[in-house]
């Protein structure tokens, strides 16, 4: 009987050490990035021009790209994404063309993120003939959060009861009116939080834009959605792989900026979500 | 004027739904036809089983045994890290930790979800590289070994967050039949909870090796990439989807290098669409 308990108390320790070990670096990562990056992220680090080869000034263009990028990706998917979510819960039935689409979706939510950044490329950079801009980048970047949105979206609307749908028929709603004035209005939350987080992860990822839209040194904004841009995360593989004698402030500053922009969407997203589940009434 | 809006809408809706089938359809055909163009001057057998990748000498060769390699091996390396912590800390996150604690564990575990792997890869740059080197006295600490450290931290959330599912998922009235028989917790736990999640974890581990096979920047930046055949995990190795990576700003459009760079691009998607099969077969057993 000692013996049993011994060994579950063993068990319990190691679970917790194991869990331990995956929060802890995610602590100190964060510590590192904000005792690092605060002494650089000074009011001429975010609002000038890189320059000097990037070795100085600041990383306005950036971050002005990756704000223009995130928003291109955001109107690219979110009209497709909550669309497709509604025809998988309110309109598909359960037959293999439903299925097939559940297919392409995992699916798409697993193919590598490099290989959207060979297929922009390919799709929009050449054949479509947009050439590396943030038009093809911010195409890109949307078919890959697709399945993100999708999800989030089809989990929100699947959350609203039943019973709703039913009244709104029983009163001679069409299918249609029913989404619009019934279901959507209750999924809105669910489907911000998703689609928040979705644009957050696009918004750090780096592999699909590197060939479609990154600028490798382009100290001005973007003057039309057929141009080039800087944007963060390129910024800061270059600055830590591709140039030489870059000072540690102007690194650990991109990374805080970045870093931050990405926490400030997910603590957006949590809060909505939390105040939801407060006033949530079924 | 209310009926043309909603039949509008509704064709929208339908179009939306069938985008995603289309979508993986346009993949594949433009990895193809960049990729399929490589094959007319090498052979196929050649570009999978050939031991020299050396796309810019001359004569090129285009053998990608060597990446092959490279990437499942910081895989295995990454998923034999990742899948007993992941394992542990799902079962503690949903059966043991206490309610206060839970929530806590949980956002810590997102929050790793939510770091952009590119910041992933400056940490293992500037602090994780030079910890290995010092530590094993090696020339550079930029190695298999810190690629399957970095990737094993990028996989733990997917890895936890579906395991953890699959426990809580398990009937209670399995436990409560186990616990009345005058089991442990623990015991309760070990024989009766996760052999019952057990499909689960299977496919939390596939989708794991997923993500960690498909990760392109951390490892590009971490593991050193030199592409020759791995035989220790503290060598620099080269990954498939660091070479993408690495070369396709060199590569001149048009050029047997870019169409081999495609080629790649296809067979890592041919692997991860293999792996997601799989993982959804497994979660949609029951």
């Amino acid at each position: 009987m000692r013996n049993t308990q011994r060994t579950e108390k063993i068990a319990f320790f190691l679970m917790a050490a194991a869990t331990l070990i995956i929060v802890t670096p995610v602590v100190i990562i964060l510590f590192i990035v904000l005792f690092y990056g605060l002494p650089g992220l000074t009011w001429e680090f975010i609002s000038a021009n890189p320059r000097e080869g990037m070795r100085a000034g600041g990383i306005y263009p950036a971050i002005i790209g990756t704000l223009l990028l995130t928003l291109g990706t955001a109107l690219f998917s979110i009209p497709l994404g909550i669309l497709a979510a509604i025809y998988l819960n309110e309109y598909a039935r359960k037959n293999w063309l439903t299925r097939l689409v559940e297919l392409a979706i995992i699916n798409l939510a697993g193919v590598p993120s490099i290989v959207y950044g060979l297929f922009g490329l390919g799709l929009f950079v050449t054949f479509l003939g947009f050439g590396a801009s943030l038009l093809a980048g911010s195409a890109t970047l949307a078919i890959m959060t697709l399945p993100v949105i999708i999800t989030a979206t089809r989990e929100a609307l699947s959350a609203v009861p039943q019973a709703f749908r039913e009244v709104s028929f029983s009163l001679g709603a069409s299918r249609w009116q029913t989404v619009r004035g019934v279901v959507l209005p209750n999924a809105i939350p669910g489907i911000l939080t998703g689609t928040i987080l979705g644009l957050s992860r696009a918004a750090g990822e780096t592999a699909p834009i590197l060939f479609t839209v990154a600028a490798f040194y382009l100290p001005r904004l973007p003057q039309s959605i057929y141009d080039q841009a800087m944007v963060l995360p390129y910024h800061i593989y270059v600055l830590s792989t591709q140039v030489p004698n870059v000072s540690p402030r102007i690194q650990y500053g991109t990374v805080l900026v970045l870093v931050g922009l990405v926490f400030i969407l997910n603590i957006t997203a949590a809060v909505i979500r939390a105040r939801f589940r407060r006033r949530k009434t079924w | 004027m209310k009926k043309a809006f909603e039949f509008f809408i509704e064709k929208a809706i339908f179009v939306s739904g069938a985008a995603s089938i289309i979508f993986v359809i346009l993949i594949f055909i433009f990895l193809l036809r960049e990729g399929m163009l490589l094959f007319s001057e090498v052979p196929i057998q050649k570009f999978l089983f050939g031991i020299n990748w050396l796309p810019i000498s001359d004569p090129p060769q285009f053998g990608i045994l060597p990446l092959i390699l490279g990437s499942l091996w910081v895989t295995f390396g990454a998923i034999l890290i990742a899948v007993p912590l992941g394992v542990a800390a799902a079962i503690y996150v949903a059966e043991v930790a206490p309610g206060w604690m839970r929530g806590i564990l949980k956002s810590g575990i997102e929050l790793l979800a939510a770091i952009p792997s590119i910041v992933l890869g400056f940490i293992g740059v500037v602090f994780l590289s030079p910890l290995l080197k010092n530590l094993f006295h090696l020339p550079s600490g930029l190695t298999a070994l810190a690629g399957s450290i970095m990737l094993a931290f990028m996989a733990m959330p997917t890895i936890v967050s579906i395991i953890e599912d699959s426990i809580v998922s398990v009937p209670k009235s399995y436990k409560e039949g186990s616990l009345a028989l005058g089991a442990t917790h623990w015991q309760t736990i070990y024989r009766v909870t996760l052999p019952a999640a057990a499909s689960g974890i299977l496919a939390a581990v596939m989708l794991g090796i997923g993500r960690v096979i498909g990760e392109t920047m951390a490892v590009l930046m971490v593991t050193g990439n030199a592409a020759i055949l791995p035989t220790s995990i503290l060598q620099p190795v080269r990954t498939l989807t660091a070479t993408i990576a690495a070369e396709m700003g060199e590569a001149v459009a048009g050029s047997s290098h870019y169409y081999a760079l495609f080629a790649i691009g296809i067979v890592l998607f041919i692997i991860s669409f293999v792996i997601n099969l799989a993982a959804d077969i497994l979660l949609h057993k029951k």
